[in-house]
């Protein structure tokens, strides 16, 4: 099972990527921004860090990489693509996710360990996971705070399509304490927390991240 | 000998601009070599620059004529106190001394020194002062300052893997506090968290000696194969001097002269356009491109361009070749097209490189530049002779022998003095002071220290640090040294930490030193690390005043003496004087790194109790010691007497314990202490994870808790039999303390301390000072998630 690890520039937990899908048994690609070769892969994560030093808005730039038109096109067939935190952004300035990520309320960069609730266990991304199941995976970031118009997050919540919700605390003032949503088909996940730092007791808050890359092992198989 | 630096200072800036367009000659005719010969006897701003009337005499003395402006730049920031050492130099000759050690890779001299810590690997590290531009720009100077350092790590041939910081202001409360401290959290953790490395511990501490003279020490580890140690040396003629990375631009022309070597005035300027501008996503493609340079080999010679820029690394790597260098200034990358040769040669723009590489190697060079979108420029080459010179327009406004410029600079043997309140100081006995009564005093003690800004929380600063970041990350603070993981399949990794206690070195700097030292060597060995190799940074006061040159010959003296007797290498350092507003210095600070490794880090012990019925035991010996003490500071405002006896042959033996205990499994926790000694280590192994403990203290409770005798370490066990044993066989003092347990520290019969209440003093305190978090919780894990073990 190949899962691709796209490196933009300024991309920081590609190897953490990489290491989440090594220990869950897939295999980690890695794939280079400025290359149209999606290296027939099955499954594609965006990592977390500070793609284009986070200029212009964070995610901007990335979005509209050779690589990232592949990306889109690909998830319009149904490609299964993980955008984590700095990922997360690039997916909503893609268009592939409704919304979009500010700066914290609070102002500040917060790195902490973060229970989440698992509100869809039926996405390409989540099917390891219980609804309604609590996870600790840590978060960091300067500008997670996830935000849309009223009327977008009432539909978004009609579609049910909020994937995760903090528990516990707010870290960076989200609306509705939105952590993650879901494409319509359930195929494209983004968020902000960083599962691939919760693979290992030893490096790790949990191991209750490694979920999200046995899921798609399993997602991908049952396709 | 003592000149006004200060008049010197005030128009340093301005002499600067005056270079080129001041009075005269030099406004319309560019000052070459030639012209230098030929007016031999015109006037220059050497004293604006900085320079003394003999260091210039000298300059003109090794030219044979009057420097060029260009060369008058150049000797003027490599002969800086900050590039030079010139006050520091005969005193740091000790850590040469110390008898060799077969880690020790690479020796002070280099960039930063390398050790070797098995299987092939090799780790670098180092830790470096940006003091005086982080009070000036709090958020630029910080940033910057880890900038640097991580620089010097690649410049070794490392990847590096992790940051610390030691940070330290005035009065927590003081409004000044308030606007340089979050400027400077902002700066560190904007900087490192945005390059991708974890921020793995540091210290945070405040005292009225550094209002308006802020520490600010940035240390960066990296790791790499013995193979792939890099040297900065300019070697093979025909060879291609390359300057990559940012463009060059006026920021931070003459920043090291200006601001590191010289005491701030009052009454002075402000020297914002002094300090540099970091951009830590150029500096994160500058790393990846080095290290694809480095696993090509496509580099001969390597060094970052930090201080003095282009003059230092051009200097620095000529100086340490073989042969001379030839430079064209007109090829270097400009920000600003109006920059005057000078300042090309001074500038301080960050991000930037220098390399030499072979010709048939320079196209394939380029190409993982333009990979990574770094830019690269050749610049000159290596050269035959034994000149560095330097063509602006097609003239020559550089001819200078490269060692005079890098390495042999002035060196002064400065005078030295006692200060003349250290007897009245060291008299002032703590012992005076009145001691808690009741049981409700001890309480309030208790809380006093563990909230003080010293003692409390820190959470509010690492917060704003990503410390998960490249997934090695073993411990992080608030445990007593980082732990990173080097390999993934033999789990080997090292451990660092940094400890710089300034009240101890207060009362006596050879002492504090050591104290400092042993420290950290006591934290890094409480993980269960084997401690190898030290690196420091020496922040002191003007070497101009006797009494605080003494303090740095003491401190020079202790540390080389203590390293001696723990045998362990210092493996370089940075020195950073000047530190003080007007006549007061500050408290002298040697921040002392101590690196150990882990053959498996899955072994490694961390602080916090984790799980109820074990056993607490006290490793050492507990003497009636408050001399510089955190109680004494807290509740009493007293700094005096003699700081804790040290004794680095109980240091050791305590580290060998551990080390064995830690590799057997056979402690779950261990705790040094240190500043609040017992009261703040059981405060904050109960806090971790929300686990108290049943305690019984001997009759001197008072002594028990805050006393900060050293050589002591705390740790729980389910075998307290098999600890004791291992302890008597190791000569180890052990004291049996209670059973962790319960939601309170209780001392049997005396006091019964609620986790709550002691987790909202401590927890309290700097959210309170610097703005509470809008959301979110404590700074623990939530109730009923304990993390797995």
């Amino acid at each position: 099972m190949r899962i691709g690890v796209i490196t933009f520039p300024g991309s920081l937990d590609d190897v953490d990527a990489a290491r989440a899908v090594r220990l869950a048994g897939g295999e980690p690609v890695s794939l280079w921004h400025g290359d149209h070769d999606l290296k027939d892969v099955d499954a594609v994560v965006l990592p977390g860090g500070f793609s284009y030093g986070d200029y212009l808005r964070a995610g901007a730039i990335a979005a509209r990489s050779p690589l990232m038109q592949d990306v889109v096109a690909g998830a319009k067939q149904g490609l299964p693509v993980l955008g984590i935190c700095n990922g997360f952004q690039v997916l909503c300035e893609a268009g592939l996710l409704p919304g979009a990520l500010t700066r914290n309320s609070h102002l500040h960069f917060r790195n902490r360990d973060q229970v989440l609730s698992v509100e869809r266990a039926d996405t390409a991304w989540t099917g390891d996971y219980e609804q309604g199941q609590q996870i600790l995976i840590p978060v960091k970031n300067g500008e997670g705070r996830y935000v849309g118009s009223d009327a977008d997050l009432d539909r978004l919540e009609g579609e049910n399509r909020v994937v995760f919700r903090y528990v516990g605390g707010n870290p960076n003032g989200s609306s509705r304490d939105i952590a993650g949503v879901t494409s319509e088909n359930g195929r494209v996940v983004g968020l902000m927390p960083h599962p691939e730092h919760a693979i290992e007791d030893l490096t790790g808050p949990s191991t209750d991240g490694l979920g999200f890359f046995t899921s798609i092992l399993k997602a991908v198989v049952s396709a | 000998m003592s000149e006004d630096v200060t008049a010197g200072q005030a128009s340093a800036t301005a002499g600067l601009s005056d270079l080129d367009t001041g009075p005269g000659r030099l406004a319309d005719r560019l000052d070459t070599v030639e012209l230098a010969t030929s007016t031999a006897d015109d006037e220059q701003p050497w004293a604006e620059l900085g320079l003394k009337a003999d260091e210039y005499a000298r300059i003109k003395e090794i030219l044979g004529r009057r420097p060029t402006t260009a060369e008058l730049a150049m000797y003027s920031v490599m002969w800086s106190e900050h590039c030079s050492y010139k006050s520091s130099k005969v005193h740091l000759r000790q850590f040469g001394d110390l008898p060799k050690s077969d880690a020790l890779l690479v020796g002070i001299g280099e960039n930063a020194g390398v050790v070797d810590v098995g299987e092939g690997y090799a780790v670098t590290f180092k830790v470096e002062s940006h003091n005086h531009p982080s009070y000036v720009e709090p958020y630029q100077g910080a940033a910057t300052g880890v900038g640097g350092i991580v620089r010097d790590i690649l410049t070794m041939g490392a990847r590096p893997i992790a940051v610390m910081d030691s940070l330290r202001f005035g009065r927590a409360d003081a409004p000044d506090t308030a606007r340089v401290l979050p400027g400077v959290v902002a700066g560190v953790g904007g900087y490192g968290n945005c390059l991708g490395l974890p921020n793995i511990g540091g210290e945070l501490l405040f005292d009225e000696c550094y209002a308006g003279n802020p520490l600010v020490n940035a240390l960066c580890v990296g790791v790499m194969k013995h193979e792939d140690v890099h040297l900065a040396k300019a070697e093979g003629a025909g060879n291609k001097v390359i300057l990559f990375g940012a463009r060059t631009g006026g920021d931070g022309i003459g920043g090291v002269s200006v601001l590191a070597s010289e005491t701030f005035d009052a009454e002075g300027p402000a020297k914002r356009p002094a300090v540099q501008v970091g951009d830590p996503f150029t500096e994160k493609l500058l790393i990846e491109a080095c290290l694809e340079l480095f696993a090509q080999d496509l580099v001969t010679g390597i060094q970052d361009l930090g201080g003095a820029g282009l003059s230092c690394a051009t200097s620095e790597l000529a100086s340490a070749g073989t042969g001379g260098m030839h430079v064209d200034l007109d090829t270097v990358p400009l920000r600003d097209s109006t920059l005057t040769p000078a300042e090309i040669l001074m500038s301080e723009s960050q991000e930037r490189m220098c390399a030499i590489v072979e010709p048939g190697k320079v196209e394939q060079f380029l190409a993982v530049c333009r990979k990574w979108d770094v830019r690269a420029a050749v610049i000159g080459e290596v050269t035959d002779g034994d000149r560095l010179t330097v063509d602006w327009h097609g003239e020559r406004i550089v001819d200078v022998p490269p060692r005079t410029v890098a390495h042999e600079g002035p060196v002064y043997e400065r005078p030295m003095a006692r200060p003349a309140d250290l007897d009245a100081l060291q008299a002032d006995d703590p012992a005076r002071l009145p001691r808690p009564t009741t049981a409700a005093e001890l309480q309030a003690h208790w809380l006093a220290v563990v909230s003080s800004p010293d003692g409390a929380d820190k959470s509010w600063v690492t917060e704003q640090y990503d410390r998960y970041v490249r997934g090695n990350t073993v411990l992080a603070q608030p445990e007593d040294a980082g732990v990173v993981r080097i390999d993934e399949q033999s789990h080997r990794g090292i451990a660092l930490s940094l400890d710089g206690n300034a009240r101890f070195a207060r009362l006596d700097p050879y002492a504090g030193a050591q104290l400092n030292l042993a420290e950290a060597y006591r934290n890094v060995a409480a993980t269960g690390a084997k401690p190898l190799a030290v690196t420091n940074c020496l922040n002191f006061g003007s070497p101009e005043n006797p009494e605080v040159m003494w303090q740095f010959a003491e401190a020079v003296r202790g540390l080389a003496d203590g390293c001696r007797a723990l045998g362990l290498p210092v493996t370089g350092g940075n020195v950073s004087l000047y530190n003080q507003t007007g006549d007061v210095a500050i408290n002298p600070t040697p921040v002392i790194g101590v690196l150990g490794v882990h053959e498996d880090v899955r072994t490694r012990v961390p602080a916090g109790w984790r799980t109820a019925g074990e056993t607490v035991l006290l490793f050492g010996e507990t003497r009636a010691e408050f001399g510089g003490s955190a109680w004494a500071s807290v509740v009493h405002g007293h700094l005096g007497g003699r700081p804790p006896a040290l004794d680095l042959a109980a240091e050791r033996a305590l580290a060998d314990l551990l080390g064995a205990l830690g590799g057997e499994g056979l402690v779950s926790s261990a705790h040094d202490l240190a500043d609040g000694g017992l009261a703040q280590a059981l405060t904050e192994s109960a806090l971790r994870y929300g686990t108290g403990a049943r305690l019984a203290l001997d009759d001197d409770v008072f002594t028990a808790l805050f006393s900060e005798s050293t050589a002591r370490v705390v740790v729980t066990t389910s075998d307290p039999g098999g600890v004791k044993r291992a302890a008597e066989w190791a000569g180890v003092p052990v004291t049996e303390l209670g059973t962790t347990g319960g939601d309170a520290l209780v001392l049997d019969g005396l006091l019964d301390l609620p986790l709550a209440e002691l987790r909202a003093a401590w927890s309290a305190t700097l959210p309170a000072l610097f703005g509470g978090p809008e959301h979110g919780t404590p700074s623990t894990v939530p109730a009923g998630t304990v993390p797995t073990s």
